[in-house]
C-alpha cells in the first residue's frame, strides 16, 4: 500500500468509524441502563435514513432533513419505550425479543412504503466535490461526517459528565436499585434514553445517506456492525463504544482495501480474537 | 409434576397416531401444509432444546438449518444424490459447525451471547451471498431433486415423502425427549435454573452447554435436509436473521421448554402464513404484530399455559 492511500484509507476509517459510533452509542447506552440489546437499532438506522430522504425532497433542506429525521425516530423510540417495553419490566430477554419483532415489523414496512430499489441521499450542496490529499482525491463530505461525528461525540461526553441527567444516567448505569432508591424515577429516564438513542441512529442513516444509501437488508447490515462495536469496546461505556467504532471502522475499510470480496471476515476475525482474549470487551465491564 | 411428564408421552403417541392417518383424508394442498409442519416443527424443536431447556437464546438457529439444506443441495449440484450420503453430511457439517461456533459463542452468556450468535448468523448469511461458485449466491441453488432411498416407492409421490419426513420427525422426538429426560438432559436444566449452583455441584456446566448447542444444531440440520428435499430450492434468506426469528417465534407461540409445543407453533404460524399469504404480500408485518404479541401476552405459548392451566386445576384439587 502506498502512503497517499494508507492517508486516505485512514480517513475512510475515521468517517467509517464516527458513523457507526452514532449508533454503538445508543446501543450501548440503552443496554446500560435497561439491561437489554436493542435489535431494533438498525432499523432506526434505516428508518431515520428514509424519513431523512422524505424531508429533504420536500424541503430541499439537508440539515431540516437531519433534524426532522432525528426527531421523528426519537418520538418513535419514546412510543416504544411507553406503550411496549415498559410493560415489561423488568423482563430484559422479552424486551431483547420484544426489539426483534419491531425489528420485523420495520423491515416490512419500510419495503411497503420504499420498494425494494436503493435509494441514495443527497449531499448539502457545500459539502459536494473532493480535495487533493497526497495525489489522490478525498471526498469533502467525508471531513463532514468526521466533523459531525466528532461534534456528536463531544457534546455526548459533556453530557454525560457535567449535566446532572448525564450523571443520573451513568450512576442508573451502576447501579439501578441505588437510583431508584434515592427517589430518582429511573423509569422516565428509560424513554429518554430510548429516545436519544433512536435519535443518535437517525442522524447517523441521514449523515450516512449520501454514501451508503438506504436499501431493504440496510437493517442487519448495519446492526451487525454496531454489535461488533460493542462486543470489541464493551457495553454500557461511551469509551467503549467510541474506541470499539474506529476499530470496527478501521477494519472494516481496510478490509475492504486489501481483501475487496470478503472484507467483512475482517470484522469477524478481530471479533473472534476479542472474544477469545477478552471475552467482555476491551473497555467493558467485566461480567459478574 | 411426576404423573404429568408420565402422561405427556401417550399424548405424543395419540398425536403421532393422528399423523399417521391424517394424509388419507387431507387434500394435497393439506398435506403439503402438514409436511412443511412437521419440518418447522422438528427445527422448532431443536431450538427449543437451546431456548427452554438450556436456557441459552440463539438468534442464529437458522443457520444450521440452511447449512443442512445447503449441503444437500451442493452434492445435488455434484450429482451426488445418494439420500444416505446426504442425510449423514447434511446433518454432521451443521455439527461440525456448532462445535467450532459454539467454542466462540459460549465463552460470553447473556446479552453478549445473543450479540454474537447474530453476529455469526449474519456472517454465514453473508458467505452464502458472495460465495456464488458455490452457493450460487442470491439466485440460491434449484432443481433438487427429492430422494431416492432404493425403495419401490417415488418420493416425489407427495404420500410417500410425507411419510418419511414423519418417521425421521417421530424418532427426533424420541431422542430429543429421551436426551431431555436423561440424567445429561436433567443437568443441562439445572444449568439453565443456576449455573453456579450446577458447578458447586462438580457439573461441567460448559460442556453440559456445549453438547446441548452441538445437538441442537444437528437436529436443526436434520430439517433443513428435508426441507430443502420438500422445497427443492434454497437461497441465502434461509440462512437470515428473519429465519431464526420465524423460528423463535414457533418456540414462543407453542411454548418453550414443553418440546412439543413448538411443533404447535410451527403448525399454527405455518398454517397463518397461507392463510394470510394468499390475501396480502404483508405476511412479514403480520409476523412481526404477532411477534410483539406473543411476547408481550402469550409468553408461556399455547402449550405452556394450557400445561399450567392443568397445573393449576390439580393444586386446588
Amino acid at each position: 500500500m502506498e502512503l497517499s492511500e494508507i492517508v486516505i484509507q485512514t480517513l475512510n476509517g475515521i468517517s467509517y468509524g464516527l458513523l457507526l459510533f452514532l449508533l454503538a452509542a445508543g446501543l450501548s447506552l440503552i443496554f446500560g441502563l435497561m439491561g437489554i440489546i436493542n435489535l431494533a437499532h438498525g432499523s432506526y438506522y434505516t428508518l431515520g435514513a428514509y424519513v431523512g430522504l422524505v424531508i429533504i425532497q420536500m424541503t430541499g433542506n439537508f440539515f431540516v432533513g437531519l433534524m426532522g429525521a432525528a426527531v421523528v425516530l426519537a418520538l418513535l423510540g419514546i412510543v416504544m419505550e411507553r406503550f411496549f417495553f415498559r410493560k415489561l419490566y423488568k423482563r430484559e430477554l422479552d424486551q431483547v425479543l420484544l426489539t426483534f419483532g419491531f425489528a420485523y415489523l420495520f423491515m416490512d414496512i419500510n419495503k411497503w412504503i420504499w420498494g425494494g430499489v436503493p435509494r441514495s441521499l443527497p449531499k448539502p450542496t457545500f459539502l459536494e466535490g473532493s480535495i487533493s490529499i497526497l495525489g489522490e482525491a478525498f471526498p469533502i463530505y467525508r471531513f463532514g461526517i468526521i466533523v459531525i461525528g466528532l461534534g456528536i461525540a463531544v457534546l455526548l461526553w459533556l453530557f454525560l459528565e457535567k449535566t446532572r441527567t448525564g450523571v443520573i444516567i451513568r450512576a442508573g448505569v451502576d447501579d439501578k436499585e441505588m437510583v431508584s432508591g434515592l427517589g430518582i424515577n429511573i423509569k422516565l429516564y428509560f424513554s429518554g434514553i430510548f429516545a436519544l438513542g433512536a435519535f443518535l441512529a437517525a442522524i447517523g442513516g441521514v449523515i450516512g445517506g449520501p454514501i451508503i444509501g438506504a436499501y431493504p437488508g440496510l437493517d442487519f447490515e448495519i446492526l451487525v456492525l454496531a454489535l461488533a462495536v460493542v462486543v470489541v469496546g464493551g457495553l454500557g461505556t461511551l469509551k467503549g463504544a467510541f474506541w470499539g467504532s474506529l476499530l470496527i471502522g478501521f477494519a472494516e475499510t481496510f478490509g475492504k482495501a486489501i481483501f475487496p470480496d470478503f472484507a467483512m471476515f475482517t470484522i469477524y476475525v478481530t471479533m473472534a480474537l476479542i472474544l477469545i482474549f477478552k471475552p467482555s470487551g476491551l473497555l467493558g465491564k467485566e461480567e459478574s | 409434576m411426576h404423573r404429568m411428564l408420565t402422561k405427556y408421552p401417550i399424548w405424543g403417541g395419540l398425536l403421532l397416531l393422528a399423523l399417521f392417518i391424517l394424509p388419507l383424508l387431507l387434500s394435497p394442498y393439506g398435506l403439503s401444509l402438514l409436511t412443511q409442519v412437521l419440518i418447522f416443527g422438528l427445527f422448532a424443536m431443536s431450538l427449543d432444546l437451546l431456548m427452554g431447556y438450556t436456557g441459552l437464546v440463539s438468534f442464529n438457529h437458522a443457520t444450521y438449518f440452511g447449512v443442512g439444506a445447503y449441503t444437500v443441495a451442493i452434492l445435488a449440484g455434484l450429482g451426488l444424490n445418494n439420500f444416505w450420503l446426504s442425510l449423514v453430511l447434511g446433518i454432521s457439517i451443521p455439527v461440525l459447525l456448532a462445535l467450532l461456533l459454539g467454542l466462540l459463542v459460549l465463552r460470553s452468556s447473556g446479552p453478549y451471547f445473543l450479540m454474537i450468535t447474530l453476529a455469526f448468523g449474519q456472517m454465514i448469511f453473508a458467505l452464502a451471498w458472495r460465495w456464488r461458485t458455490i452457493t450460487g449466491g442470491d439466485d440460491g441453488l434449484a432443481g433438487i431433486p427429492r430422494p431416492d432411498l432404493g425403495l419401490p416407492m417415488s418420493m416425489w409421490k407427495a404420500q410417500n415423502f410425507y411419510y418419511l419426513v414423519l418417521v425421521f420427525f417421530a424418532f427426533a422426538c424420541l431422542i430429543l425427549w429421551k436426551f431431555i429426560h436423561s440424567r445429561l438432559g436433567k443437568a443441562i436444566v439445572g444449568v439453565r435454573e443456576s449455573e453456579t449452583r450446577m458447578q458447586a455441584l462438580g457439573h461441567n456446566t460448559w460442556g453440559l452447554k456445549y453438547l446441548s448447542y452441538i445437538v441442537a444444531g444437528g437436529f436443526a440440520g436434520l430439517a433443513g435436509v428435508f426441507y430443502v428435499y420438500f422445497n427443492g430450492f434454497i437461497s441465502p434468506q434461509e440462512l437470515n436473521w428473519t429465519m431464526s426469528g420465524q423460528v423463535i417465534l414457533m418456540v414462543i407461540i407453542g411454548g418453550a421448554g414443553t418440546l412439543f409445543g413448538p411443533v404447535v407453533g410451527a403448525g399454527m404460524i405455518i398454517i397463518l402464513q397461507n392463510l394470510i399469504s394468499s390475501h396480502t404480500e404483508r405476511w412479514p408485518i403480520s409476523m412481526g404484530i404477532i411477534f410483539i404479541l406473543c411476547v408481550m401476552y402469550l409468553r408461556d405459548g399455547v402449550v405452556g399455559s394450557a400445561l399450567k392451566l392443568r397445573k393449576k386445576g390439580r393444586g386446588n384439587l
